[in-house]
């Protein structure tokens, strides 16, 4: 199964809770922390469990979600590498 | 070749968004929609040629969030102005973003000439039964029973009428290309409404014609549920009223 | 086409506004200003342009409100009830700084009225007519000639200004025919660009049009600039027409058909020795008060005959400040006084 790892934009996120409903994997959590709007941001509360299947991202009505996906071709698996990550066209 | 896994980007913002914040409530399917829109005028490439309608109502900045030319119209006559737009310059893509107060019920005069015409617009219809921006009012699609400020007591459909549907009037005409009903409840929903948006928006940029892509949306504000809630009343209940699919293809 | 053509007042706009660039037309049938829109629909598709019958008045301005924003030359047309129904449109025009150019060939009125010529429709037309703190630039042809020739202006001056530019003429203009010498036909590609249009965000930022703003101050500030434009045109656009103004005694004030027929009044008085002289105010807004004012020094009284109850009476009264005395002769509901019936009243202040 790839790795995947879900970024929250926290000023954006209005902490409706959609994502945490869809995610399959109980990767997100709706966390008691705040943006400057005053709504509770989500958190990625298990990021090992997330696969990048983004159907959180598919379903914020804010865009306040990106997603990565890293499929491990050879060595070693890398958990985190989706600082610089190429765009998926 | 990679030294470990190789990291793409599997959903990103689209392009044809700009950096503003939706000033939409939380949970609200209007968001959402806004990204397919953005995400179909990336896939078809037609951003620098595309201008947006924003309605009077929730959507009434529209016009902001695309990074595309934008207008916003009086209350129930976006589909005119795309009407005006698309004669001046067909070489334009127009968009005409409306909700149910604006299409249905001010503006159905506008929204039914402007298909029976088969203008070679795409008409973005969110039907969320319920007058949001003003309070939470009787829609023209408001449900049977439904509450609303208006209606305390529910749609009492033999002094109120029915819930119209705009789907299938329009879908009795010759003319347009294009008439669908989608929803957003689920994330299999949310896909088959974004390949609806893409195969409008397409049928104008290939000539096809008029098409008016319906898109049962919530108001967890208006109706008063939580987000998730509102999702399983449209999969429950809306749907029920309207249902879902194609009602015309001629492309 | 011939330059020099017999037209009606209605064939002299339609044509005028086509040969000024217009290009984009969207109208619904009302009488009697049909023959605008049936125009219309023979003309501007030879040149290029977009016509269409709209499915009501509402949906016509709004089509022009499109039209408008991306940048093409933009017309429509109707009578005084017709005209009610754009109001709100012409308000969102005015408030998203759109140039389109509205004619209103005016009917008897209120409500259903009559199809007979009136001027009812001036405090309409000048001091708002739609919602908010907004002008129109308004014309006022007398002649079939002047129709032609203020068509061409009101496209220049709104597009200049960015303000909605609305001609007013009634039935009787509409509908007489005479021999118009037709200005020159004019590339639209040849006008100054509109950097502001919906044309797509190619190689720039978006363009948006709106007449939308929350937040107060931001809202206050776009009506400051748009009034520091209003006091620019009333500073430089103001058009009228004198006649035998040197030595009146009495003024004439009148417009449209009615300032036509206060020229044959002058023209009459004068074979009689009476001393009687005609200011016609070309633009009803901006309206002439300086030059009234002026006049109203040296005459006995300023005579404002309108088909009305006494609307532009209020601008005259207005510009002459109590200098003189200021009566009022007027018809309503189509009825027009003949020259005999003005010239009898001119004499009673003479």
């Amino acid at each position: 199964m790839p790795n995947g790892k879900v970024v929250v934009d926290r000023e954006r996120c209005k902490g409706c809770g959609l994502c945490v409903g869809v995610c399959p994997f109980g990767v997100l959590e709706l966390s008691a922390t705040y943006n400057s709007s005053g709504y509770p941001v989500v958190a990625v509360a298990h990021p090992e469990k997330c696969t990048g299947c983004a159907l959180c991202a598919l379903t914020c009505p804010d865009v306040a979600l990106e997603v990565y996906r890293e499929r491990a071709v050879a060595g070693p698996k890398v958990g985190s590498s989706a600082e610089s990550p190429t765009e998926h066209r | 070749m990679p030294e470990a896994g190789t990291v793409t980007k599997v959903f990103a913002r689209p392009r044809s968004l700009t950096d503003k914040h939706f000033t939409y409530c939380p949970g609200c399917d209007h968001g959402l929609l806004t990204r397919i829109i953005a995400g179909a005028i990336d896939k078809l490439g037609v951003q620098e040629r595309t201008v947006i309608i924003a309605p009077v109502g929730c959507a009434v900045f529209a016009y902001e969030w695309f990074r595309c030319d934008g207008i916003q119209a009086a209350h129930g006559r976006a589909v005119a102005v795309a009407t005006g737009l698309k004669r001046a310059n067909p070489h334009l893509i127009v968009i005409s973003y409306q909700g149910d107060g604006d299409l249905a019920a001010i503006g159905t005069a506008e929204t039914v000439h402007a298909a029976n015409r088969g203008e070679a617009v795409t008409v973005i219809f969110v039907n969320n039964q319920i007058y949001g921006m003003t309070g939470g009012q009787m829609a023209p699609t408001t449900l049977a029973g439904q509450r609303a400020t208006s209606c305390p007591e529910g749609r009492d459909v033999r002094t109120m009428g029915y819930p119209l549907p705009v789907a299938e009037m329009i879908a009795t005409l010759a003319a347009p290309a294009y008439v669908t009903r989608q929803s957003l409840h689920d994330p299999r929903h949310v896909a088959q409404a974004t390949k609806a948006v893409e195969k409008a928006l397409r049928y104008q940029v290939e000539g096809v014609g008029y098409s008016l892509v319906e898109v049962l949306a919530t108001c967890p504000t208006g109706w008063k549920m939580p987000p998730a809630v509102a999702h399983q009343h449209v999969a429950d209940v809306a749907t029920g009223t309207f249902p879902l699919g194609d009602l015309v293809d001629r492309g | 086409m011939a330059d020099r053509q017999l037209m009606t007042g209605n064939e002299a706009m339609a044509e005028g506004a086509i040969r000024a660039g217009c290009r984009a037309y969207f109208g619904y049938p009302i009488t009697p200003q049909n023959e605008i829109l049936e125009y219309m629909a023979v003309h501007l598709p030879k040149v290029g342009g977009a016509f269409l019958q709209a499915e009501s008045e509402v949906a016509a301005i709004n089509m022009c409100y499109g039209a408008a924003a991306a940048g093409v030359r933009t017309m429509t047309s109707s009578s005084s009830p017709g005209v009610s129904l754009k109001m709100e449109g012409i308000s969102y025009l005015a408030g998203a700084d759109l140039p389109c150019v509205i004619l209103n060939v005016a009917r008897g009125g209120p409500g259903l009225g009559n199809i007979a010529p009136a001027q009812g429709d001036y405090f309409q037309a000048t001091k708002g007519g739609g919602h908010g703190d907004y002008r129109l630039i308004v014309l006022a042809p007398s002649t079939a000639q002047e129709a032609a020739e203020l068509a061409g202006l009101a496209f220049d001056l709104s597009d200049q200004y960015r303000v909605p530019a609305l001609i007013l003429a009634d039935g009787m203009l509409g509908q007489m025919m005479e021999p118009v010498a037709l200005p020159a036909q004019r590339d639209p590609a040849s006008l100054p660009p509109k950097p502001w249009a919906l044309t797509g965000a190619k190689g720039r930022e978006p363009n948006y049009i709106a007449s939308f703003a929350l937040d107060p101050t931001v809202l206050r500030d776009l009506n400051l600039r748009r009034q520091a434009r209003y006091r620019e045109i009333e500073a430089r656009e103001v058009r009228w027409e004198e006649t035998a103004t040197e030595d009146a005694e009495v003024l004439l004030v009148a417009y449209g058909t009615m300032g036509r027929i206060a020229k044959t009044v002058v023209r009459r008085g004068r074979d009689e020795g009476v001393k009687v002289g005609l200011l016609r105010p070309i633009t009803l807004w901006p309206f002439p008060y300086a030059p009234l004012r002026a006049l109203a020094e040296r005459v006995r009284a300023v005579l404002t005959v309108e088909l009305s109850a006494g609307q532009m009476w209020e601008d005259v009264r207005l510009a002459v400040e109590g200098r003189c005395p200021t009566p009022f002769y007027g018809e309503m509901g189509g009825v027009v006084p003949t020259p005999s019936e003005i010239l009898r009243e001119v004499k009673r202040h003479a």
